[in-house]
């Protein structure tokens, strides 16, 4: 069966290491600081300026002054600072930030990634996507494989304006893991349940496959 | 030196149509709330306005937008209004949209004397259309120009009669740089203070960046996205 957003934050939590600084896109990606396995120690940045960024707030402890890039009033953690954004891009830039976890309308086998216009109807601006993706060494990618009308979002050539060329590692989906290389999707991982063959179909990019597939384990 | 201005009436003397400003704020988080309200009473228009949102509908810099005062936007994202979005699909608004860490990067150049800078950010996509590509360490980055505005308009949480700031958690965001990137920067504050009151220390924004500095008044501090847990 599919996995729903919960499941592929639990499983985009399994490639955290101990000692990393970790950026979250909003959407999905944000869950992923819901399951870090035991044992690790990660500390999550904001780029409006935290690190060591913390839950959310009880309710009535609020702080307007106190939120993260989407938004959302959240807390911090020991050990937290405060930035202006000029230094919290040098620390992306400059690649401190060992990985970044994003949200995408597409993705091609080249791992270029296109997430921030639809021409013509949404224009809500790129935020700091195309700083994170030109800059991060490790990209993972969380999204649903298929758009609403069922058309692939793992393509060949990307059709929306790009955020970033040939920078994504890994894309977790509702189906599978998949590796971005040599200009190919390599099937990593399947959804429990989910067959190679509903993978293949629902892949536009050319998909690797070699020999026996696991399902995750999650 | 004494930067103390009696009110925002007075802070904002000299911003004149068709004029270029650097508004701080992150969303709603941080923003001048006292001068935009003041800029919106004294309608001036034909504005550029350069700051990584421009608020929700009716609040922040949503409402020069409401008002028709703003002839562009420079930003990095603008999602959260719809009058926003009708005004540049209808072609009103000109919109300059940028990445985030080039915008803050831009108005630290353009307050520290740096004309331009290469970043990787962008290359490859719409953003990087007319820009100098130069390759370092086998790496494609664009050239990107600083920012200047003709006046800066920041918000601190607490400032002294010198005009030193301090910021208070994720309020810092674009206002340091916007205040060191202004011909004119004028700081309105929660707290002012005389001199010699704040920590040297613990300054995030030194006074030397700040012409014009004043206590705001009933400051909403409105939240976009209130996400609690329960106990």
């Amino acid at each position: 069966m599919a996995l729903d957003k919960k499941g592929i934050a639990q499983r985009i939590a399994q490639e955290l290491r101990d000692g990393w600084y970790v950026n979250l896109g909003i959407g999905i990606p944000t869950l992923v600081a819901n399951y870090i396995p035991n044992g690790i120690e990660v500390e999550f940045q904001s780029e409006n300026g935290v690190l060591g960024m913390g839950p959310f707030p009880f309710e009535g402890e609020e702080d307007a002054d106190l939120i993260n890039a989407g938004k959302q009033t959240i807390t911090t953690m020991n050990g937290a600072s405060f930035f202006d954004s000029a230094t919290s891009f040098a620390m992306i830039r400059g690649q401190h930030v060992q990985l970044t976890v994003l949200g995408a309308m597409e993705v091609s086998e080249k791992g270029d990634i296109a997430n921030w216009k639809i021409p013509g109807k949404m224009v809500k601006g790129m935020g700091g996507a195309m700083d994170l993706v030109a800059s991060a060494d490790n990209i993972i990618v969380a999204m649903i494989h298929s758009n609403r009308a069922g058309v692939s979002k793992l393509l060949k050539n990307c059709s929306l304006p790009l955020t970033g060329v040939a920078c994504v590692k890994k894309v977790v989906t509702d189906l599978a893991v998949l590796e971005v290389k040599n200009g190919a999707f390599h099937l990593l991982e399947r959804a429990p349940g989910v067959s190679v063959e509903e993978i293949q179909s629902k892949t536009e990019g050319s998909l690797i496959v070699n020999g026996e597939v696991p399902e995750m384990s999650l | 030196m004494n930067k103390v201005v009696d009110n925002v009436g007075v802070a904002v003397e000299g911003i004149k149509d068709n004029m270029t400003l650097m508004l701080g704020g992150f969303g709603l988080c941080g923003i001048p709330e006292n001068s935009i309200a003041e800029l919106v009473k004294i309608g001036v228009s034909g504005l550029t306005c350069i700051s990584n949102n421009a608020g929700v509908d009716d609040f922040g810099l949503g409402l020069l937008l409401q008002n028709k005062q703003i002839k562009k936007m420079i930003s990095s994202y603008v999602g959260e209004n719809d009058e926003f979005e009708r005004q540049m699909l209808s072609g009103e608004l000109e919109v300059d949209l940028i990445p985030q860490g080039s915008l803050a990067e831009r108005c630290r150049a353009g307050g520290a004397g740096i004309p331009a800078f290469y970043t990787p950010a962008g290359y490859g996509t719409e953003v990087a259309e007319g820009k100098e590509v130069r390759d370092f360490n086998g790496k494609p980055h664009i050239l990107e120009s600083a920012l200047s505005a003709d006046f800066a308009i920041v918000k601190a949480w607490k400032g002294d009669t010198e005009g030193n700031l301090v910021f208070k958690a994720t309020a810092r965001n674009f206002n340091p740089m916007m205040a060191m990137a202004g011909k004119i920067t004028i700081a309105e504050v929660e707290v002012l203070v005389p001199a010699g009151e704040l920590d040297p220390n613990e300054i995030h924004t030194p006074g030397i960046f700040v012409q014009r500095i004043f206590q705001g008044e009933g400051f909403e501090k409105r939240i976009e996205q209130r996400t609690t847990r329960s106990k």
